[in-house]
């Protein structure tokens, strides 16, 4: 999944008269954006709007989203319903890694955007993104239910942009897989192991 | 204070180190009391003076503060209560030095000081010696310092208080990853290099112990339930210790959802602090503000709230009262497996209450409607119409409605008759508060023992179930939600004209140094904020008292024993919130 | 009796479909006729809307907030905004950076010449708006914010921030009838005080006239005296 819409729009010069694909397209992405079956996960205050917008007045089902997956291996979307903390961490991209391709990620509401305010705290992971591939954010502090459903609309825009030809994840050498952050006296990231010796490596021999 | 302190003194002098500050309520000062002799000093009030119940336990770090730099760094303080007598509040401190900080746990005394003295013992690292599972509670095990202490810093630690002076007026933006090493909200101890760090082995021993192990011939497992299961409410984990399905053991691991609230809370001006606030408990928005305003109004004597606005602020809380308390209702269903249906049910009236909400402050969860002094905004006359039908129509029938689905259901008496039952002695000694401790019997709600703002003008019962178990804790909802809508009619017929809002306050208001600690009838229980302030615009010290998580401590003693379906119902009939159990 | 409690619950729930469906039947007949509609949920009714977002939409109250605006005349394109900094002082979350304009000789200005707005850590609490002085910026009613990208598009600078105040009046049409009123009552102020101190002046003027004809008399007279 690349981060860029713009760039998923064009299918390839070379397969644009295709109309084979192109129906194809449509239907596999239709089925796609049709039935996103999100995991039933929330962090903290969006999760209640998140539950008001599944509820009576706002009414997830007529996107076909009510089908909540208390299990990611049968859900397609992970909403990041609230504030991210350092602890909650590993199990959020333990939970992301358990999804099945192709999977999507919206970032709702301003904390797992990019911490909102509680940006400073020493738990507190400053946005969603650092860890794992977010598809859409949602600002707002909590976003309505109308915007958590804006959120969506435009996570179906950008599933209709993509076509089957160039998904990466029919790809056999894509996983897609987060390596889990770890819990040492601070989150360690595992792809930053190596940088973070270097400097202790660097300053040690500095001092010496 | 019954008992004059000073015949304390002087019956035992050797127990207090000598009389605090004055504080407010209190001009004599509150006693500190000698370490060795906190225990001692703790059965006496519990023994001898009928003080059963401790309400707040909270630590200071007196690094900073300008009066107190002769004095050793830190500072626990503990607030006692009178359960019988409602009320009648008596607050000790003890302090310990910065070099070995040391106190004796009151655990064995008062069970509720173990989830309080380990947050302690997590956030400022003072130890309690006596306490039976003394580990981090908030933070994870390994966790690099003690987070609260005024020496620790933040990564993207700019200044001490807000507002921070790289606004304005040459804000140009940066963001605040750019200015830290990692590009990210860490901090690592000095050359401390991944490759070669060990992870600490952790072990959690789940056992509360069982009496009728050995009738059962199965093999004991432990699962793990959370921190992402529905049934949770949030992002809770309990570690249950299972022989076949009967619970023999239950350890609880919070802190999924720190957000270090305190810590923001005392970088804050106390203004800033009121949308924080909202929050906490973010199904209450509005009890939170109240509680919040209450309390500082306690450190400013000279605020005076009209009387339009008293009313407004008892509107609002008895309208999120009857709210979450259909809130939890509808969610205690959905864990008891009538999914989804009846918790639609519960909160259709809620998405009516929101819009009042939204109407009288803007948004529909996240108010941040209350201010020192009054509230923010008038409601109009629409408005007050809205919520007379609301109040005197829909708000009933729901509640009729519920009660027509569930009170007589045979599958809801079935499942949460005899199911989770907690003792009024153990309700108080666990330190419950709210429909917890009213259904197992005991008669203590702070809007009846100490009526704050204008309680003590309604007409309205003191509701208790003497069951003590799920399906107590479920009808004292419907029966306080009942209550509620009867003060919401007074309220609303009484409702005078007039300013909302006294002389408003500038955006900065400095505080002499005092303290004071104010609680309220929250809808979960009793919601404490404990102030220490040092003359400058921002809290020194900034403490929650949330009841959510204080009646967690019960958790355990009302599973162990029953089958692992009910320690699901049973963690919902006490309805808790994370993010007020971890703040 | 056994099973009541099952009749019993599915008696509410056919008792909720049917009751829903007839207050949405009878009180917006037009709804299921197409066209994009704003729907108000009335309160006297048993049941509950579904609002069908996006086709439909919910009313918004005035006092609404999300996120910030900052509100500039639309008629002479000038900011409201004085780079007074109050706004970034109030701000809990800390999310507001204000850059204040200086003059060529380098002295600062009223005016604000950088502005932004941190969309992803904005708690939406509305402080700002209330605390600031001169009506500049309000919170406004926009919810449909969702983009793809964190940064640039979630930190908001002062041209996104920009509204004019016809955008504004259109929000709050009865905060901006009270602010005209303001404005109103204060020219009108204004003009008194010019008024009452023209004819102030007039009173002055004539007075120091009558004392010179009074003292040019008396000197007449003490003249002929002499």
């Amino acid at each position: 999944m690349s981060e860029n819409v713009e760039s998923e729009v064009g299918v390839p010069q070379a397969l644009r008269r295709n109309i084979f694909t192109t129906a194809l397209d449509a239907v596999y992405n239709w089925s796609r954006s049709s039935s996103t079956w999100p995991v039933m996960f929330g962090l903290a205050c969006c999760a209640i709007e998140m539950v008001a917008t599944a509820a009576a007045r706002y009414d997830m089902s007529r996107f076909g989203m009510e089908v909540m997956r208390a299990s990611p291996r049968q859900s397609d979307l992970m909403i990041v319903a609230g504030t991210v903390t350092k602890k909650m961490l590993p199990n959020i991209v333990r939970i992301y890694n358990q999804m099945p391709e192709p999977r999507y990620v919206i970032a709702m509401g301003a904390c797992a955007t990019g911490g909102g305010p509680f940006k400073d705290g020493y738990n507190v992971v400053s946005g969603i993104d650092k860890y794992i591939p977010v598809d859409v954010y949602i600002p707002g502090c909590p976003p309505t239910p109308e915007s958590l459903m804006h959120g969506f609309m435009k996570l179906h825009q950008k599933m209709r942009s993509q076509s089957i030809t160039n998904v990466n994840w029919y790809n056999k050498s894509y996983t897609g897989e987060v390596p889990v952050p770890i819990l040492g006296p601070d989150v360690i990231d595992p792809r930053e192991i190596p940088a973070m010796s270097k400097a202790v490596r660097l300053a040690r021999e500095a001092k010496e | 204070m019954s008992g004059t302190p000073e015949a304390v003194v002087k019956k035992f002098p050797h127990w207090i180190e000598k009389m605090s500050e004055a504080i407010v309520g209190e001009e004599d000062g509150v006693w500190i009391v000698k370490p060795n002799a906190l225990r001692a000093v703790a059965k006496y009030l519990k023994e001898k003076k009928g003080y059963d119940f401790l309400a707040n336990v909270a630590g200071v770090d007196n690094l900073l503060h300008p009066n107190r730099k002769e004095v050793d760094r830190f500072e626990v303080v503990y607030h006692f209560y009178s359960t019988e007598r409602g009320g009648d509040y008596i607050a000790i401190k003890a302090r310990a030095n910065a070099e070995n900080p040391v106190l004796p746990s009151l655990v064995p005394i008062f069970p509720t000081a173990d989830f309080q003295e380990r947050e302690i013992w997590d956030l400022y690292g003072i130890k309690f010696t006596g306490h039976p599972n003394l580990r981090r509670i908030l933070l994870w095990d390994g966790f690099f310092g003690h987070p609260m202490r005024k020496d620790y810093h933040e990564a993207y630690y700019e200044e001490e208080h807000r507002p921070y002076n790289s606004r304005y007026p040459e804000g140009h933006y940066v963001s605040q990853e750019d200015r830290t090493p990692w590009k990210n909200n860490l901090v690592f101890p000095n050359a401390f290099d991944p490759e070669h760090w060990q992870a600490p082995e952790i072990y959690y021993e789940v056992g509360q112990d069982f009496k009728n192990i050995e009738k059962l011939k199965t093999d004991r497992i432990v699962v793990n339930i959370g921190p992402q299961h529905p049934s949770t409410h949030g992002v809770l984990r309990m570690i249950v210790g299972l022989e076949g399905e009967t619970v023999t053991g239950l350890e609880l691991e919070l802190g999924y959802l720190h957000r270090n609230h305190e810590k923001i809370g005392e970088r804050n001006t106390y203004l800033m602090n009121i949308p924080f606030t909202d929050r906490l408990d973010y199904i209450t928005s509005m009890t939170n503000n109240f509680g919040y305003v209450l309390a500082v109004e306690k450190l400013m004597p000279k605020v005076v709230v009209p009387e339009r606005a008293e009313y407004l602020r008892v509107i609002m809380a008895e309208l999120t009262r009857a709210m979450n308390h259909l809130f939890a209702i509808g969610f205690l269903l959905n864990d008891m497996g009538a999914f989804y249906t009846p918790s639609l049910y519960a909160i259709e009236e809620r998405e009516l209450i929101l819009d009042l909400f939204e109407m009288a402050s803007g948004s529909r969860m996240m108010c941040n409607y209350m201010r020192f002094g009054g509230v923010a905004h008038d409601v109009d006359e629409n408005w007050v119409k809205l919520a007379i039908e609301l109040v005197h129509n829909r708000l009933p029938r729901a509640l009729d409605e519920m009660e027509a689905l569930l009170t007589t259901n045979e599958i809801m008496l079935a499942r949460t008759k005899n199911v989770g039952y907690l003792s009024p002695k153990d309700a108080i000694a666990y330190g419950t508060s709210g429909p917890v401790l009213r259904g197992s019997g005991v008669p203590y709600d702070i809007r009846k023992a100490e009526p704050y703002s204008i309680y003590d003008r309604f007409d309205f019962d003191l509701i208790t179930e003497e069951g003590g178990d799920v399906y107590a804790r479920y009808m004292m909802r419907i029966r306080e939600a009942r209550e509620s809508v009867r003060i919401l009619k007074q309220a609303l017929r009484d409702l005078p004209g007039g300013p909302v809002m006294g002389k408003p306050l500038p955006y900065m208001v400095k505080i002499p140094a005092n303290e004071a600690y104010t609680h309220i009838e929250a809808p979960k229980g009793e919601l404490g904020f404990y102030i220490v302030s040092d003359g400058t615009p921002n809290p020194y010290r900034y403490h929650v008292r949330a009841p959510s998580f204080v009646n967690l401590n019960s958790l355990a003693t009302m599973a162990v024993g029953h089958k692992i379906a009910d320690a699901i119902i049973i963690l919902g009939s006490i309805d808790i919130v994370l993010g007020e159990v971890d703040r | 009796m056994f099973g009541s409690g099952i009749l019993k619950g599915l008696g509410v729930t056919l008792k909720h479909i049917t009751t829903s469906y007839l207050d949405d039947v009878k009180s917006i007949p037009t709804r299921y006729a197409g066209g994009n509609t704003i729907i108000r949920q009335p309160m006297n009714e048993e049941g509950l809307f579904t609002i069908q977002y996006p086709e439909e939409r919910r009313v918004l109250p005035e006092r609404f907030r999300y996120v910030p605006m900052l509100i500039y005349d639309a008629e002479t394109g000038k900011d409201r905004c004085t780079a007074c900094g109050i706004c970034a002082k109030v701000c809990p979350a800390q999310c507001i950076w204000i850059v204040r304009d200086q003059n060529p000789d380098g002295k600062p200005i009223p005016e604000s010449r950088e502005f932004y707005v941190d969309i992803a850590t904005c708690m939406g609490c509305g402080l700002c708006a209330e605390f600031c002085p001169f009506d500049s910026i309000k919170m406004n009613h926009d919810y449909e914010l969702s983009t793809f990208k964190r940064y640039p598009d979630l930190v908001y600078d002062k041209e996104m921030l920009s509204v004019p105040t016809t955008y504004y009046a259109q929000l709050y049409p009865q905060a901006w009838a009270e602010e005209q009123e303001r404005a109103r009552q204060k020219a009108e102020a204004k003009q008194k005080r010019a008024e009452a101190a023209a004819a102030r002046a007039k009173a002055k003027e004539a007075a120091a006239k009558k004392a010179a004809q009074i003292k040019a008399a008396a000197q007449k007279q003490s003249s002929t005296d002499v």
